[in-house]
């Protein structure tokens, strides 16, 4: 055996010794903060419970009432019919302005801060700024945004897009710098269009750019929660015969908080059993976009 | 001689300490402390009201200073959050000793957490139990002050106008003032109500305070009051509601179709004159006093048979518990220190400066006018309407679906419109009910 080997297989066993020493305080945070949380949280979807110390089983009595409940399953499609559409907008927005912002525009870079400005506000604060800019032209025509489902989808569809699209942009601008000169001067030189160079060729190589943000902004759409709550809050509601409301704008997020919070202690297990079920969905629905985009991604 | 051995020379050194620090406890700061049961142990009071928090604070801490083996802890929870600050609270090891119950819906939710204040001195301090909140014979939690609500006027205003509190003595004589009002409101300078805004800050106005009429009415015809959530109302005194709710929408600083967005700030209209009405109560009355030097509270007229003789909605979600689960010595501690708040002189006077009434002997007289409005009227011999309100199922929720009934019906008040709000109201009440009791 070289020298110089030995000394790397003493160097490499002594990393093997002292790895659990550095692992451990991240092992424990990770545990702590999200492990242990998540379990319990699973647990008590199984239970009814005031507090979370004090909690008694009651099986899969929470699941069925989850499913059972007719707001759930309104903010359910609802909450798709917003994350399909924002997913759609947000990202060809993006990736247009993106397209345009790589084209050797002047002031570029301003353009690039300000459009990626808005996702620096927090979301209840956007949500109300924006209630106030869509009420005060909503008074002219004597309606608001509280009063009409249809106002309060799109309402919530502009917001979004107002606060992501510039985030999607610097993830797309990163992705068009990536793609090779060569390749584009190639198609040029072959006699392809604009058009058919973007299609054929950038487009292919900004596909990671397009996994992420796809993701992004779907995941993003799904766990929406600040903004909702603030816009709209889930007015107006249909005063249902029996009494009962559905929030025509109400995500499933503000669903699972207002079941938690409103209805004092009864419906905490359902509420814990939504929240379960949301995570599966969440996780679900992302990981199958991440294994189709993926598949479209090309090797440079 | 005898030798001093080691062993006797230490339990000297030891008796003459404990002598010594024995001598030391009798005097000075110890004999306060000795006159009082020696207080000790920790305070946790997990305040309700945020405009309490100021006087809260410096109360807790002129204790510590008076009482240094009492440690005072005061938190406020932010407005219209304590439900959920509670919860994650009490979950912990130093959970709240002091915390407030405020209705019947809290008491079914953390009467177990409270213990019993039956015979302690805090309960026999009272001047009257008509704002504790017992369960059977279990005084769960004591009422420290209580409020009420209805119309506040402006009496200047009124007056520039060419009328008189005095007129108003019903519905009818109501109505006749405030179209009046309204109807000259661009030559007077003023207009009649304040905005009923239907938004988060002012939305309780109407779907708390206001509703209280339908109920207090149906509790009347009764003939008696609840004293638990009723599975259902009937919502027969609705038409009144509706009376003064569209007399107040109508004849107001705004249009109607702006109440559902709401950001009018009905307070600061009625405190820079700019209204001569608003509904509002004893709560409101610190953000106008500077400002608006005449003014009283009168009943909700609402065209209720008899309602001359009706007084002021008076009560209190303001009641205090001591946590059971707490050690002994911080229960008394808590009960020490929550007693000191109400009877010394000093406490007290802050407390009332901030509360507006207290409810114990001795205490200083309030200076809030609608208060003393409300008592008399009850001194001669009007009824009192109790806070039905208080008993309103799943309230969040109901409340909820009542705004934005309610926000569908100032667009467009029209009678659809306004029976979605009857189904809110009364159905949704059962509704609610069932889902709480569920």
């Amino acid at each position: 055996m070289t020298k110089k080997a030995k000394g790397g297989s003493i160097r490499q066993s002594s990393i093997r010794r002292w790895a659990p020493l550095f692992i451990c305080p991240v092992f424990v945070a990770f545990c702590i903060g999200f492990v242990w949380p998540f379990i319990q949280g699973i647990y008590l979807s199984f239970c009814n419970f005031k507090l979370v110390s004090k909690a008694t089983f009651v099986g899969l009595d929470n699941y069925v009432q989850a499913l059972a409940d007719a707001s759930f399953a309104h903010s359910f499609w609802y909450t798709a019919a917003t994350a399909i559409v924002s997913l759609v907008l947000i990202n060809v927005i993006a990736f247009a302005v993106a397209y345009a912002l790589t084209q050797n525009l002047k002031g570029s870079n301003i353009f690039r801060t300000i459009f990626f400005m808005p996702n620096l506000i927090g979301g209840i604060v956007l949500g109300y700024i924006w209630s106030m800019i869509f009420d005060g032209i909503l008074q002219a025509y004597s309606t608001s945004i509280l009063l009409d489902s249809t106002l309060g989808f799109w309402g919530l569809i502009i917001l979004m897009c107002w606060q992501q699209i510039g985030y999607m942009m610097i993830i797309y601008i990163a992705g068009l710098q990536a793609v090779p000169e060569d390749m584009i001067e190639a198609a040029k030189i072959d006699g392809a269009t604009k058009l058919q160079t973007l299609f054929k060729v950038i487009i292919p190589n900004v596909m990671p750019s397009i996994t992420i943000c796809t993701f992004l902004s779907l995941t993003n759409g799904f766990k929406l929660f600040d903004q909702n709550l603030a816009l709209t809050g889930g007015l107006p509601f249909i005063i249902q015969p029996d009494g009962g409301t559905i929030n025509t704008t109400e995500m499933l997020a503000l669903n699972i908080y207002n079941t938690f919070y409103t209805s004092g202690a009864a419906t905490r297990g359902v509420a814990q059993a939504k929240a379960v079920l949301f995570f599966v969905l969440v996780a679900g629905l992302g990981l199958a976009q991440l294994a189709y985009t993926r598949k479209r991604e090309v090797q440079q | 001689m005898k030798a001093i051995t080691r062993r006797s020379f230490l339990a000297g050194v030891a008796s003459a300490a404990t002598v010594a620090g024995l001598a030391a406890c009798s005097n000075g700061s110890g004999s306060k402390a000795a006159s009082d049961g020696a207080r000790k142990g920790k305070v946790y009071w997990l305040n309700f009201k945020p405009e309490l928090d100021t006087t809260a604070q410096s109360l807790a801490k002129k204790y510590m200073e008076k009482y240094p083996d009492v440690k005072v802890k005061v938190v406020t929870a932010a407005s219209g959050t304590y439900e959920q600050t509670l919860t994650s609270e009490m979950d912990k090891d130093d959970a709240p000793t002091l915390f407030v119950i405020g209705n019947r819906a809290a008491l079914k939710e953390w009467g177990s957490y409270a213990m019993d204040l039956k015979d302690t001195e805090l309960v026999k301090a009272q001047n009257t139990d008509e704002y504790n909140l017992k369960d059977g014979n279990k005084v769960v939690a004591a009422g420290y002050c209580y409020e009420c609500y209805g119309i506040c006027v402006n009496d200047e205003l009124l007056e520039k106008a060419g009328h008189s509190k005095d007129d108003i003595k019903d519905f009818a004589s109501l109505k006749k003032v405030v179209e009046d009002i309204h109807s000259r409101a661009s030559e007077l300078g003023f207009d009649a109500f304040a905005a009923t805004d239907l938004d988060g800050a002012s939305a309780w106005r109407v779907t708390g305070h206001l509703a209280n009429l339908e109920y207090f009415y149906e509790e009347k015809k009764a003939g008696s009051t609840w004293t638990e959530c009723p599975k259902t109302i009937t919502g027969e005194y609705l038409p009144n509601y509706k009376n003064l709710f569209d007399l107040a929408i109508n004849n107001s600083t705004v249009a109607p179709e702006t109440l559902a967005t709401g950001g009018h700030d009905p307070e600061t209209e009625f405190a820079q004159g700019k209204a001569a009405f608003i509904f509002s109560g004893s709560f409101g009355y610190a953000d106008i006093k500077d400002t608006v030097k005449k003014t009283s509270c009168i009943p909700y007229y609402c065209g209720v048979q008899g309602e001359e003789k009706a007084g002021l909605n008076c009560g209190t979600e303001n009641c205090w518990a001591v946590n059971d689960n707490a050690s002994e010595e911080d229960k008394k501690a808590t009960l020490d220190f929550a007693l000191w708040l109400v009877t010394d002189g000093e406490a007290a006077k802050d407390m009332v400066d901030a509360l507006g009434v207290l409810p114990f002997t001795g205490a200083p007289e309030g200076t809030n006018p609608y208060l003393n409005n409300a008592a008399d009227l009850a001194s001669k011999g009007n009824y009192t309407m109790d806070w039905a309100t208080n008993f309103q199922p799943n309230v969040d929720t109901y409340r909820a679906a009542l705004v934005s009934a309610l926000n569908s019906y100032t667009g467009d008040q029209s009678e659809a419109n306004w029976g979605a709000f009857k189904t809110a109201f009364v159905d949704g009440w059962a509704n609610n009910y069932g889902k709480t009791s569920a």
